[in-house]
C-alpha cells in the first residue's frame, strides 16, 4: 500500500470534516455581520437624517415647542421634558417599590409559598405586551383623572417594576451572608441591617440593573399612547393638562407623509437614542467600577 | 440556602413596618397582575356581549357595521411573531455560539456590547427606520413587520441561548476534542445536545416578546384586517390595531379593542409560561439533579 511507502504523515490534513468545520466558522460569523447590518443600517438613518435637523438648528431644536404638523422647521422641547418627566416620575415610583419587594424576596420571604408566588408573577408580569399595560392604566386611572402625564408614568413604572425587583433580588443575592450576621451581631434589628449594611453593598448592582430599566421604559411608546393626550406646547406639570412624549412624537411622525415631519421623528428618533444610549452606557460603567473595586 | 445566624432582640416597630413594607412591595405583583385581569376583562364585556364568542371566529371587523371579529388580527399577530422567530432564530443561535465558541476574548466583550445596543434601540425607532427605510422597498407587508420584529427579538434570543451555551460542561468539549472532533463536531456533540431545552425556551420567550410587540408592527404592516397567506400582503396584528384605531375609536370598538388586549394578554402568557417551564426543566437537567 501506497502509505507505507511514503513517510508517516500526521499533519493535520483537508478532509471534508474540517472543510465542513471551516464553512459552519464562516456561517457562524456571518451571523454576526447579519446582526450588524440592521444595526449599523439604522443607526446611519438616524445619525444622518436625525443629525441634519438636530445639530442644524441647535439648540432650537431642544427648546422650541412642537411646530404644526406641515410646518417646517425644529421644535421637539416639550417632549423631551415630557419624556424626562414621565420616565423619572416612573423611576420614581418604580425604583423604590422594586427594590422593597427585591428586600422582601430575599430577606424575608426566601423559599417561602408566598415569596415563590411573587417570583413567578414577577416573571408573568415581565412578559406582559405594554400596551396591555398602557391599557390597564387608562382603564383603572385615565378614566378617572383624564389625560395626564402622570397616567404615562404609572404605566411605565408598571413595566419597570418586575425588571426591578428581579434585578435587585440578583444583586442581594451576592451580599454575603458574614456580612448580616455581623450586623445582627453588633444588636442591629433586621430592617438597620437590611438599609445600612446590605443595601449599600448591593447599591452598585441595583443602580445600574435600575438604569437599565429606566433605558427600556424611556424608549417605550405603547404606554403612552393612550394616557397622556398630545400637546405641541410645554407643560411642566404631570397632574394637569394633556403632556407628550420622545417616543409619541416619532410615532406621530412616522405616521406622516410630509417631509417636514418625517424629519422632525428622526430628530425626536435621534434624542431618543441619546438618551437612551447615555443611560445605558452609565449604567455599564458603574458595573465596571464596582467590579474593580471588589 | 443557608440562612445567616440570627440573635437579634424581638418586637421593636420599626422592624415590623419595615418588614410590612417590604411584603407590601413584593403583594403589589400579585395587586396589579390581579387587577389587569379584573378591570380589563370587564371592560371587554360590552363587546363579548354584543359579539358573543363569534369575537374570536368572526373575520369582520367593522367599525362602521358594529361587527368585530378578532379573527384576522390572532392571525397577523401569529403569522409575524413566526416569521420573526423563523428568520431570527438561525442568527441568534450563530451569534450565541460565535461569541460563546469561537470569537477569540478579546472580541467578546464589543461582541456583547454590540448585541446589548441592539437592545437598547427604543421599538418606535426601529418602526420609524421600517417605515421610512424598509417599506418603500418591501411594502408595508406581514415580512416587514416581521423582519423589523426579527432584528427586536434577536438580542433577547442571542443573550438567553448564550447563557444556556455556557453551562456545558468543559470536560464534555475537552472530550469531544479529545477524540479528535473538529470545533464544529464538538459544538454538534457537547454543546448543541446539552443546551437544546433552554434553546427551545429562549425561542419561544422571543415569540412572547414579538407578539406583544406593538409600535413597529402598527407602522409597518399594513393595517388590513384580512386573512392571507401571502408574506408579501398587507395585514394587522393585535398590538398594532389597538394602537392605531384607539383615537377614533367608538365605546363599542374601544371594548372591542380592550377585549383583543385581553386576548394577547392571555396568548403572551400563555408562551411565557411554557417558555419558562422548558428553560426551568432544562437549567435541572443540566444541573444533574
Amino acid at each position: 500500500m501506497q502509505q507505507l511507502v511514503s513517510a508517516l504523515d500526521l499533519r493535520p490534513r483537508r478532509t471534508w470534516r474540517t472543510t465542513k468545520n471551516t464553512i459552519m466558522t464562516v456561517l457562524l460569523g456571518a451571523a454576526v455581520v447579519a446582526v450588524a447590518i440592521p444595526l449599523v443600517l439604522v443607526m446611519v438613518s438616524v445619525f444622518a437624517k436625525g443629525g441634519s435637523i438636530l445639530f442644524k438648528s441647535f439648540p432650537d431644536f431642544l427648546t422650541k415647542d412642537i411646530p404644526p404638523t406641515r410646518a417646517a422647521g425644529p421644535g421637539m422641547g416639550p417632549a423631551i421634558v415630557g419624556t424626562l418627566m414621565i420616565t423619572g416620575m416612573a423611576t420614581l415610583i418604580a425604583v423604590p417599590l422594586g427594590v422593597m419587594g427585591a428586600i422582601y424576596l430575599h430577606e424575608y420571604g426566601g423559599q417561602s409559598k408566598f415569596a415563590q408566588l411573587v417570583r413567578f408573577l414577577a416573571m408573568v408580569m415581565t412578559g406582559v405586551p405594554s400596551i396591555v399595560m398602557g391599557l390597564f392604566i387608562y382603564v383603572v386611572w385615565t378614566l378617572n383623572f383624564k389625560l395626564q402625564g402622570f397616567g404615562g408614568a404609572l404605566a411605565l413604572a408598571c413595566l419597570m417594576l418586575p425588571i426591578v425587583i428581579n434585578a435587585s433580588e440578583q444583586m442581594l443575592k451576592l451580599v454575603p451572608n458574614g456580612l448580616r450576621e455581623a450586623s445582627y451581631a453588633l444588636g442591629a434589628t433586621k430592617a438597620r441591617t437590611v438599609l445600612t449594611i446590605v443595601l449599600p453593598a448591593a447599591s452598585s448592582g441595583i443602580v445600574s440593573g435600575s438604569l437599565l430599566a429606566v433605558a427600556r421604559a424611556a424608549g417605550e411608546t405603547a404606554p403612552l399612547l393612550f394616557t397622556i393626550g398630545a400637546t405641541r406646547v410645554l407643560n411642566t406639570s404631570l397632574f394637569h393638562g394633556d403632556d407628550t412624549a420622545l417616543s409619541a412624537r416619532i410615532f406621530e411622525n412616522a405616521k406622516e407623509a410630509v417631509a417636514n415631519a418625517q424629519e422632525r421623528g428622526w430628530g425626536a428618533a435621534l434624542a431618543l437614542v441619546l438618551l437612551t444610549f447615555t443611560l445605558t452606557v452609565v449604567a455599564r460603567v458603574i458595573t465596571a467600577f464596582a467590579t474593580r473595586r471588589k | 440556602m443557608s440562612r445567616p445566624l440570627d440573635l437579634r432582640g424581638k418586637g421593636q416597630l420599626a422592624d415590623k413596618t419595615f418588614g410590612a413594607l417590604a411584603i407590601g412591595a413584593a403583594a403589589l405583583v400579585l395587586l396589579i397582575l390581579g387587577m389587569i385581569a379584573i378591570t380589563m376583562t370587564n371592560r371587554a364585556l360590552p363587546v363579548l356581549r354584543h359579539m358573543g364568542l363569534d369575537f374570536f371566529t368572526s373575520s369582520v371587523w367593522s367599525e362602521h357595521d358594529n361587527q368585530f371579529g378578532a379573527l384576522p388580527f390572532i392571525w397577523g399577530t401569529i403569522y409575524t411573531s413566526v416569521i420573526a422567530v423563523v428568520l431570527a432564530v438561525p442568527v441568534s443561535l450563530g451569534v450565541a455560539l460565535f461569541i460563546t465558541q469561537i470569537a477569540p476574548p478579546w472580541l467578546k466583550r464589543p461582541l456583547v456590547y454590540l448585541i446589548d445596543l441592539l437592545a437598547v434601540v427604543p421599538s418606535v425607532v426601529f418602526g420609524l427606520w421600517g417605515v421610512l427605510m424598509l417599506a418603500p422597498h418591501l411594502n408595508r407587508s406581514f415580512l416587514t413587520a416581521g423582519i423589523i420584529l426579527a432584528i427586536m427579538i434577536v438580542p433577547i434570543i442571542t443573550s438567553l441561548a448564550r447563557e444556556v451555551i455556557e453551562t456545558t460542561a468543559q470536560a464534555d468539549k475537552e472530550a469531544a476534542y479529545a477524540l479528535g472532533a473538529t470545533r464544529w463536531e464538538m459544538i454538534n456533540a457537547a454543546v448543541i445536545p446539552h443546551a437544546k431545552g433552554g434553546l427551545v425556551g429562549a425561542v419561544m420567550l422571543g415569540l412572547g416578546r414579538a407578539m406583544g410587540e406593538t409600535i413597529a408592527a402598527a407602522l409597518v404592516i399594513g393595517s388590513s384586517a384580512q386573512i392571507v397567506l401571502s408574506p408579501f400582503k398587507s395585514g394587522d396584528s393585535m398590538p398594532a390595531v389597538i394602537a392605531n384605531q384607539w383615537g377614533e375609536a367608538s365605546d363599542l370598538q374601544k371594548s372591542a379593542l380592550i377585549g383583543l388586549a385581553v386576548t394577547l394578554f392571555v396568548m403572551t402568557i400563555i408562551v411565557n409560561l411554557i417558555a419558562s417551564r422548558i428553560v426551568q426543566r432544562s437549567m435541572r437537567k443540566s444541573r444533574g439533579t
